[in-house]
């Protein structure tokens, strides 16, 4: 994940160098989008640990473990990481709603989403 | 003509007047439905379009034949191109769909300068037309053996056919044709997997079952002079495994065919949604395709292994006339079986053919073999359309229009973006016909540079407010020339001798190292230079809120839920 590093830190450590002097109230702002971050940097951590942890660097050791002919690593590298992916986006486009619907951003009109 | 290429043709035939009638159901003029379909498409939908643009050739075709001789290997395209969806939903699609423009280019265009929007245009147009060669290739493979003809042939067929196509149609007519392609093409892989799977295992569900085989599997590639399936790194070094993925990954973010979907939905919650829709669907096709590149290949296999030459089983025959299968002059009885044609094997197989081959390898009735060959050919068709759609919209949009004629009508532009797209077919023709690499792996060519030139500037001009245009310019030549060069040295194409990998990288991961390369030199040329001006800032900002503010219980607003 190193190219995604960056831009957290970036974006996501230092306040804006000028605020807009159009938006005086930048307190909700920064609490949004620092919670915005932290959920995006907690659901990637996941996304590099099951995909480049368990299915590149940790392969061969979990490979010693066999589960319904599967051998585990090969298991994550060609089946369970892409579970996960899909889990991972629908975590997120949910907590996103939340987070909308907390600080009041959320769009109005309504569009058939999952559940 | 046989059964197979009378139920071939029925099946392609049908499921073309279906594509055609909603083509011409939803056909456009004005040039907002032409490129965005005047963002009115249900989620859902979205996300079966942006499934059937996203799975080509190469993952319908190509995919579960490399696997299977890749063995465990394989997952580098298994990860990488679904992995980069967590990317694409979590770091730009929402944000994109908030400044809610036309084109990739036009983000980048009006985030840092024209002279950005220039490079991204040109960047564009050729990571679109890379990726079409691979879609006219794969086209041309399954015309080719359905109609008996050579491969050349093959793909001038498929190139019309998607030619004409595209030039007709726009986005709109391609989003709800590519709703129907990707129900095709996802029928057509599942039911040959799930009959497969029952008849070896006697549980339908492959992805669950084809664990069961891989012992046997194990034991009769060593037998036949390959390594083990389920060993790790035997296809490529552990390093390059890990940046073969990434780059794959970021690419898939970065790629503008897939990015401009997400300016279809309503709202940013939609995009949100539509990528987990994409996903999802795409998903069903990806986890099913190792299961069906280790049957077949344990079909194939236990189909020949110390068979003599002339009592082979009868789709060696039926592939040997498209020459993507060949048996070793002078062979009496198969003992190795490779996909290298360099190996002196004594039965050489292309990793293109194993999907569609796969119901004839395993004894499948004819009109599975058909239904097989229209999914093939939806996959190729869909994402060729929409790459070509962005070779036009480049063109027109942002080359023409903003460098030639500024004054240019919708007419003149959508007639500059056909034009391109005719261009660009003729051409794919050529480079279809002489590819430089396998399916798959052209496609991961144009990933490699997708990698090095979009991602890292869109996510910077996202996440990062002092990003300036100088910067976001310098990032995306530097990256683009780098990974380009790269590939040129280490593969034989364009007359070049090849060279050996460097450090083990290959050219297909080069793109993660283009890609850092460039995220640092945009970092470093920004902060040398001025800050963008306030009004970007202000965009930028803009863009992190999915809309206006309304009052909110107070409580809620401090975080506490």
């Amino acid at each position: 994940m190193t190219e995604v590093t960056p831009d957290q830190t970036g974006g996501g450590g230092e306040p804006p160098p000028s605020p807009p002097p159009a938006s005086p109230d930048n307190g909700w702002r920064r609490e949004y989008w620092s919670r915005n971050l932290r959920l995006m940097v907690i659901l990637l951590a996941i996304w590099f640990i099951v995909s480049f942890g368990f299915g590149v660097l940790l392969v061969e050791p979990l490979n010693e473990i066999v589960i319904a002919g599967f051998p585990l690593g090969f298991w994550f590298a060609q089946q369970g990481s892409i579970y996960v992916f899909v889990v991972l986006i629908f975590v997120y486009a949910k907590m996103m709603d939340r987070l909308d619907r907390q600080f009041g951003v959320d769009e109005q009109e309504t569009e058939g989403a999952a559940s | 003509m046989s059964q197979i290429q009378l139920w071939t043709l029925i099946f392609i035939g049908a499921s073309f007047a279906v594509y055609l009638y909603i083509a011409w159901r939803s056909r456009v003029k004005e040039t907002a439905g032409f490129y965005v379909a005047g963002q009115g498409i249900p989620t859902i939908a979205n996300g079966a379009a942006v499934a059937a643009d996203w799975m080509s050739a190469a993952s319908f075709i190509s995919m579960a034949g490399l696997i299977a001789f890749l063995g465990s290997d394989g997952s580098i395209y298994l990860m990488g191109w679904t992995g980069g969806y967590v990317l694409l939903a979590l770091l730009i699609a929402p944000y994109l769909r908030k400044w809610g423009k036309f084109t990739v280019p036009e983000f980048v265009g009006d985030r840092y300068s024209e002279l950005v929007r220039t490079v991204a245009a040109v960047a564009a147009i050729i990571i679109s037309f890379t990726y079409v060669v691979g879609q006219m290739r794969g086209g041309g493979i399954v015309f080719s053996r359905f109609l008996g003809l050579d491969v050349t042939g093959g793909v001038i067929v498929a190139a019309v056919i998607i030619g004409l196509y595209a030039v007709l149609g726009g986005m709109k007519g391609i989003t709800w044709t590519q709703v129907a392609q990707y129900s095709v093409l996802i029928v057509a892989y599942l039911i040959p997997a799930v009959a497969v799977a029952q008849q070896m295992t006697g549980i339908p569900i492959p992805q669950v079952s084809f664990g069961q085989i891989l012992d046997e599997l194990n034991a009769i590639s060593l037998e036949l002079g390959m390594a083990q399936f389920t060993d790790a790194f035997a296809a490529r070094p552990q390093i390059d495994v890990f940046l073969v993925t990434m780059s794959l990954m970021i690419g898939t973010a970065g790629l503008p065919h897939v990015i401009v979907r997400f300016y279809t939905t309503k709202s940013v919650r939609g995009a949100r949604y539509s990528a987990f829709w994409a996903l999802l669907f795409i998903a069903l096709l990806y986890t099913t395709a190792p299961a069906v590149g280790a049957f077949t290949k344990l079909n194939l296999l236990q189909g020949v292994n110390g068979v003599s030459a002339d009592a082979l089983p009868a789709w060696v025959d039926n592939w040997a006339a498209t020459g993507l299968v060949t048996v070793g002059d002078g062979v009496t009885t198969i003992g190795s079986v490779s996909n290298n044609p360099a190996s002196g094997a004594d039965l050489i197989v292309n990793n293109d053919i194993l999907v569609l081959a796969s119901p004839e390898i395993a004894g499948l009735p004819a009109p599975i073999v058909g239904l097989v060959a229209a999914g093939g050919l939806a996959a190729a068709m869909s994402t060729a359309a929409g790459l070509l759609l962005v070779i036009s919209s480049s063109f027109s949009h942002d080359l023409y229009f903003r460098r030639v004629k500024r004054d240019s009508t919708d007419k003149q532009r959508l007639l500059a973006g056909r034009i391109a797209m005719g261009l660009a077919v003729l051409i794919s023709i050529y480079a279809g016909i002489n590819p430089p690499a396998f399916v798959a792996q052209v496609v991961a060519f144009a990933f490699g540079l997708a990698a090095a030139s979009f991602f890292p500037v869109i996510v910077l001009g996202i996440f990062w407010k002092r990003c300036n245009s100088a910067g976001a310019a310098a990032g995306m030549i530097t990256g683009m020339v780098f990974t380009a060069t790269y590939m040129i040295y280490t593969l034989p194409v364009f007359g070049t001798a090849a060279n050996p990998h460097i450090l083990d990288i290959s050219p297909e991961g080069i793109g993660t190292i283009g890609a850092i390369v460039n995220f640092i030199v945009t970092i470093v040329v920004s902060k040398m230079t001025a800050p963008p001006r306030d009004e970007i800032a202000e965009m930028v900002e803009n863009i992190r809120y999915p809309s206006e503010r309304r009052p909110v219980a107070a409580g809620n607003v401090t975080g506490t839920p």
